[in-house]
């Protein structure tokens, strides 16, 4: 599922996912020595140490392998989020795309009772202040609800 | 086994927080302490290493400690500054350089969780845009799916957390020394699930220091020496979850932890089952569950049933955490590696006061983790 209320908003960093007609999708790299995967584009492969690598968009599905909850603001800087009483808690997560990597990423839920170890998620995009201000759009995780799995 | 190495003074400025007394003070009088503990002057002293991450060089506390003129190496390496410093030392004194040599960290943080730039960390500025650059977010997620793989309750986190504020309220030099409950810790303020209020350390200010002699001459200097019998420091290899990772492979890797712990005890020439009493990196109260399992002092999935029986606890078979950890001191992060070392040698030493560890236990073990991934360990002695 794209969002097309963040088209024509920009990146919250160049490089790291682009949108695909089937949907946004991250940029990672492959090793083309050992096939190692990594998020975000690596110059090099941290297994073999080779510098022959290669752009890889990842897989848009995977499985929560493990999560948190934000509860207090994080300190500014870094964090470019509502101020306040503007801040809501998120959720935190890992998702493991198979065979590929495990991502670290912000969830859309946030209710604890709601995140599972396990649980299927798809990639999404999501607003998100830079440190300028700005409106900016960064990537995330969402549940899959049941009858989209 | 290579030439010994010996501690024969340790010393400390209490933890917590100390408003107008910078970092650099702090570790003057843990240095001072140390040297007294030791009966030596600082002149005494042919090398020094030491650090803190955020209160400054530790070589310029020689301009309170006297100019003496001896080489002194600035550390500044996360968590393992303390180790990395106690390494150095180590090393010189093996390598002939010194007979005696200091080692010194310390540290003095604001209030409120670390917040350190993803940039200093080789990661893009968006990560801390977006609210991922918590170390808090890291061990939460870390002790989650070990729960969820070893079937670790959240009682047992409490009971980690209890145990440090009672350890805690019995050394006076710790930061926090008000017993808090089981049920305290869980009822707590929830902070990063499943952690709570109280099952995490604060960042906070505090010195620590020891005094390091040849083998051959530590009798003369000391009564009692404590034995550095090794210290191992380790970083992260390929595959290990650790702190700052946008990502991270789907094959599982060897922990710096378990490398470190690896390396200590097989220097020592002894074996985790050999340890009495033991200082964990306990960042928050699951992390001294996991390490437990990561150092080799028991095997992944037993915690749930030795911290039921108490077993970790002072008058256990493997009290951890003795002085409180990090969870009753606080964290300052250049001091927390050598504040360890400190409580193991007064341990070992018979002068650990109202918290010592019954039946003079002879071999004891100390290990800090940190960002990006770095362990350091050490394997202590009567």
């Amino acid at each position: 599922m794209s969002a097309p209320e963040l088209s024509g908003r920009e990146a919250i960093a160049p490089g790291l996912f682009t949108e695909t007609a089937d949907g946004p999708r991250l940029i990672g790299s492959r090793c083309r020595g050992c096939g190692v995967v990594t998020f975000p584009r690596q110059k090099s492969c941290a297994q073999c140490t080779s510098t022959d690598v290669e752009e890889h968009l990842l897989a848009r599905r995977g499985a929560l392998w493990s999560w948190t909850v934000q509860r207090f603001r994080p300190k500014t800087p870094p964090y470019a989020g509502p101020a306040g009483d503007g801040f809501e808690p998120y959720g935190v997560g890992y998702v493991e795309l198979p065979g590929e990597c495990r991502v670290e990423a912000i969830l859309t839920e946030a209710d604890p009772e709601r995140l599972q170890i396990g649980m299927p998620m798809e990639l999404t995009l999501l607003p998100a202040p830079n440190a300028s201000g700005d409106e900016a759009v960064t990537f995330g995780f969402r549940p899959l609800a049941e009858e989209e799995r | 086994m290579s030439e010994d190495v010996a501690i024969v003074g340790a010393g400390l400025h209490p933890f917590g927080r100390h408003e107008g007394v910078s970092g650099l003070d702090m570790a003057a009088v843990a240095a001072r302490a140390a040297l007294a503990d030791a009966s030596l002057r600082w002149e005494d002293v042919q090398f020094a290493a030491g650090g803190s991450d955020a209160a400054g060089n530790a070589d310029t506390s020689v301009s309170v400690l006297g100019l003496t003129g001896i080489p002194f190496i600035n550390v500044r390496n996360g968590c393992a500054t303390g180790g990395s410093a106690l390494t150095t030392a180590h090393a010189m004194i093996l390598a002939g350089e010194a007979d005696v040599a200091l080692v010194v960290g310390f540290d003095k943080h604001p209030p409120g969780a670390f917040n350190p730039l993803p940039e200093d960390w080789g990661i893009g500025s968006w990560y801390g845009e977006t609210g991922l650059m918590l170390t808090t977010q890291f061990f939460a997620m870390k002790i989650q799916r070990y729960m969820e793989l070893y079937g670790i309750s959240r009682e047992t986190l409490a009971k980690v957390a209890s145990k440090a504020f009672t350890n805690g309220s019995r050394n006076e030099d710790a930061w926090r020394r008000r017993p808090l409950s089981v049920d305290e810790v869980l009822g707590a303020q929830m902070v990063n699930d499943p952690l709570t209020q109280y099952m995490f350390c604060s960042p906070g200010e505090g010195a620590a220091a020891l005094v390091l002699a040849r083998g051959s001459r530590a009798r003369e200097i000391a009564t009692d020496p404590v034995y550095l019998r090794s210290v191992a420091f380790r970083t992260r290899k390929f595959g290990s979850f650790e702190v700052f990772s946008p990502s991270i492979p789907v094959e599982d890797g060897v922990p710096p932890t378990t490398e470190a712990a690896r390396a200590a005890f097989e220097e020592a020439g002894v074996g985790p089952e050999d340890i009495q009493v033991a200082q964990l990196q306990d960042t928050e109260s699951g992390a001294e569950v996991m390490h437990l399992a990561e150092t080799g002092l028991c095997e992944h999935g037993e915690q749930e049933e030795l911290i039921a029986a108490g077993v970790t606890e002072i008058d256990g078979r493997l009290p951890v955490n003795t002085d409180g950890g990090c969870l009753a001191n606080g964290e300052p992060i250049g001091a927390s590696g050598l504040r360890q070392v400190v409580e193991v040698v007064r341990q070992l030493r018979g002068r650990a006061g109202e918290r010592q560890v019954p039946g003079e236990p002879r071999v004891g073990f100390t290990h800090v983790y940190g960002a990006p991934g770095v362990s350091a360990c050490t394997v202590l002695a009567r």
